[in-house]
């Protein structure tokens, strides 16, 4: 029962995700077209918000509610954030969806959606597989 | 009850995502983020050899329970309270898209390219099965979604999220000025 709450806060950003539209192929056109600000309102003040979380967080040294302290890894840069980023990119302008709105659109009913998860789920595992291969 | 089947306006929808990172953080030290999940289902589904998928997956369920949660989610804002109108885009938008031969605006996405018979097009198959393989490959080698990096990694302020956020749209402008055209002629 412990991890019900993620399931909980997980389907509030699904609900979140249908009402702003951000798992709109229309949306994602729009914004790499430049023609509204919607989508740069959103993911800026998303930004913007975390930021200030964040360094509240940092700052008061605030806990988790178990108590313990809050630990934020570092990324580590590779070359994998240039070509993978160019990579998700592409795929991000061609299925109008990341990951979060792949599972959401997939439970608004969009069934065929499940074919585009199942390719990402293919294209990770071939990730893990070809891995040491590719430039880091 | 408005605010229920009309979509929200940015500066609502967008705080809101923001406060998914210190949730996440305050209610069990968890980094948002939502491409790992296809990480670990490949770990906990698929039998390899490969090393990647060689850890204590189990010990990362909470990433699958909130990727099925945003299932639930999306079924419900999905049927119980869609957004009635068709999504507004810009006129700028739906003259491009008209051009490139989108035909359908009815629904969250372009439904007469989305479908199951599509697939067995060379659009629609380069579009769904060959577009999600990018999202899939890509968002593990680049370490990171947009949740992952350009949320939660730019929150932090880390180099490595800027990088893969500016390579993200880098790599989206290129497919939708250049490639996308092409791709919807065939």
């Amino acid at each position: 029962m412990t991890k019900f709450k993620f399931l909980l806060l997980g389907f509030f950003f699904g609900v979140i995700l249908i009402k702003a539209e951000v798992i709109s192929w229309f949306r994602i056109q729009e914004m790499f077209r430049f023609q509204a600000f919607q989508m740069y309102g959103i993911i800026g003040s998303a930004v913007i918000i975390g930021m200030i979380s964040v360094w509240l967080i940092k700052k008061y040294n605030v806990k988790t509610i178990k108590g313990e302290p809050i630990v934020i890894a570092p990324k580590q840069f590779s070359k994998g954030n240039i070509f993978g980023g160019l990579m998700f990119g592409l795929g991000w302008a061609m299925t109008g969806a990341c990951p979060g709105p792949l599972f959401a659109l997939i439970g608004s009913g969009l069934l065929v959606i499940a074919v585009v998860l199942l390719s990402a789920i293919f294209g990770t595992y071939m990730y893990g597989v070809i891995k040491d291969k590719l430039p880091h | 009850m408005n605010i229920l089947t009309q979509p929200w306006p940015w500066y609502v929808s967008g705080p809101l995502i923001g406060l998914m990172v210190p949730t996440l953080l305050i209610l069990g030290n968890k980094t948002f983020g939502i491409s790992s999940s296809l990480r670990h289902i490949c770990a906990a589904c698929i039998p390899t050899k490969a090393e990647f998928f060689k850890y204590d997956w189990k010990a990362e369920s909470w990433n699958m329970i909130f990727a099925f949660g945003i299932i639930l989610g999306g079924l419900v804002a999905g049927y119980f309270f869609q957004n009635l109108d068709p999504v507004r885009i810009s006129e700028s938008t739906v003259a491009d898209l008209n051009a490139m031969g989108v035909k359908n605006y009815s629904g969250l996405i372009p439904l007469d390219i989305f479908n199951f018979r599509e697939l067995l097009t060379l659009r629609g198959f380069i579009l769904m099965v060959v577009g999600g393989f990018f999202v899939g490959f890509g968002t593990r080698y680049a370490g990171g979604c947009t949740s992952g990096h350009s949320i939660m990694g730019l929150s932090n302020l880390q180099f490595p999220s800027l990088v893969a956020t500016i390579c993200f749209f880098v790599g989206g402008l290129a497919m939708t000025w250049f490639i996308l055209p092409w791709i919807m002629s065939l």
